[in-house]
């Protein structure tokens, strides 16, 4: 058994917090620049263009990639031979988001009830997730999870007919309704299989894969190449201005099912696709 | 082609505008959204004064990032504008002349700033940054209490947008995709 003080945790989310923030991740400016490349709509290429430079700059001024600097989520991966001290897990997360929000100058976006609207004031909670793992580390990854793209995200329940015509059509029609609003161009998550709850958590967590980076499975990369070109077919384009780039990338995680159902969820990730981790 | 535009805007310049062109704004705009735009419309309900004079001005629908020491704004991009909708037509009734944002607006907006011979400004969704360098100077002028969502009064030195929506209701989301969907 390892025992780690909470207190390196709340020190790591501090510093992922404002990491996350502040640079885009490689896989994602790659594929930016890529599409920028292929790009055939002059205003789309602009957009794409002045995204880019956004990038560059927040990361050679040290200043948030996008002022929704989102709700904290945080996905920890605990060692089950790992005993937690000096304080209660869930609060040292929540100090450590409190503590790089201020520090970072990044924006407080979360509100104590969801109709008084009250802000919390330091952009607590986080939204976390914990999985057991076998071993002794903690793994932690920080995702900022901007509101734009999160309030076009949706979880339907198809039938198993519907198979994987039916998932492919149901990701098209989302992002067709989410149009400019998400600021594409979107990397899109894909949960399919397991319940309604557990099929949003598979589509976010797919997120974090890189960028465009195909499943293992054979038929479920066929899925996401065939849904990726579906996707960009509507049109929408880079910030929604017309062109061939409205998505980077379909990232779809498979997940047993039951015989009754064939749950789906989208979940959406505009082109700020932020995420920093870090091992303990 | 760019043009160049200062506030207040008068009908003048707003008739020149197509959906499309790039603008660069110049002068003061105001920022707002969700909670400030819930505030404002209560007040008008209630009879009572703004606190703001909007007669000619462009809300931009943003909640900066805090300031830097020695910077006037954090990052700055615009917020979705859809969620601002069911309050617009009372703001263009106010005498409001612009708005910027991101992102698709109601077809009954889209009249109401035909009507009101206004326009709707897009600025690129993500590039905080980028706009935060063209913001010279940021004050808050109205509920303060409400943080990254009071209304500050921003002075904008050639500040990027497109024109989304112009004076005849032509959308540039529907004319953008055109040409690409198959």
């Amino acid at each position: 058994m390892r025992e780690v003080d909470v207190s390196y945790v709340t020190e790591a989310i501090r510093d992922l917090s404002i990491e996350a923030n502040y640079y885009l991740p490689e896989d994602v400016m790659s594929a930016l620049k890529e599409a920028r490349e292929r790009e055939e709509s002059e205003a789309g290429a602009a957009a794409l263009d002045m995204i880019i430079e956004n990038a560059e700059t927040a990361a050679g001024e040290k200043m948030p990639i996008c002022q929704d600097t989102g709700s904290a989520v945080v996905f920890l991966e605990v060692g089950q031979d790992v005993h937690f001290t000096g304080g209660d897990l869930v609060e040292a997360v929540n100090e450590g988001v409190r503590q790089g929000y201020e520090e970072g100058y990044l924006r407080k976006s979360m509100t104590v009830d969801p109709f008084k609207r009250d802000n919390t004031g330091d952009n607590t909670p986080a939204i976390i997730y914990t999985d057991i793992v076998p071993g002794e580390q903690v793994k932690i990854t920080l995702a900022p999870k901007g509101g734009g793209s999160e309030n076009m995200s949706v979880a339907r329940g198809l039938t198993p007919a519907d198979g994987m015509e039916g998932v492919k059509d149901f990701v098209v029609d989302v992002v067709d309704k989410a149009g400019s609003n998400p600021c594409p161009p979107i990397i899109v998550g894909v949960g399919v299989g397991s319940t309604f709850d557990k099929a949003a958590q598979l589509a976010k967590k797919s997120l974090l894969r890189p960028v465009g980076a195909p499943h293992s499975a054979d038929h479920i990369a066929q899925l996401e190449k065939e849904t990726l070109e579906a996707v960009n077919n509507l049109g929408i384009g880079p910030q929604g201005l017309g062109g061939k780039t409205t998505a980077l990338a379909v990232h779809i995680e498979p997940h047993s099912s039951h015989i009754a159902s064939l749950l789906a969820a989208v979940n959406i990730q505009c082109h700020a696709a932020r995420h920093s981790e870090t091992v303990i | 082609m760019e043009k160049r535009l200062s506030t207040p805007l008068s009908d003048g310049d707003i008739k020149q505008l197509e959906a499309g062109d790039k603008v660069l704004l110049n002068g003061v705009i105001y920022t707002g959204r969700d909670a400030a735009h819930k505030r404002l419309i209560e007040t008008m309900e209630a009879g009572e004064e703004l606190p703001v004079d909007f007669t000619g001005q462009i809300i931009y629908y943003v909640g900066p990032c805090p300031a830097k020491p020695g910077q006037p704004i954090g990052s700055a991009g615009p917020t979705t504008s859809g969620r601002m909708d069911p309050y617009t037509p009372a703001m263009l009734e106010a005498g409001l002349k612009g708005m910027i944002g991101k992102g698709n607006r109601s077809e009954q907006v889209k009249q109401e700033i035909a009507k009101h011979t206004a326009a709707y400004f897009l600025a690129i969704g993500g590039a905080g940054a980028l706009l935060a360098d063209r913001v010279q100077k940021a004050e808050v002028v109205a509920y303060p209490e409400l943080g990254p969502e009071a209304i500050y009064r921003l002075e904008v030195e050639d500040f990027p947008v497109l024109v989304g929506v112009d004076a005849h209701g032509t959308d540039i989301y529907i004319e953008g995709r055109k040409a690409f969907a198959k």
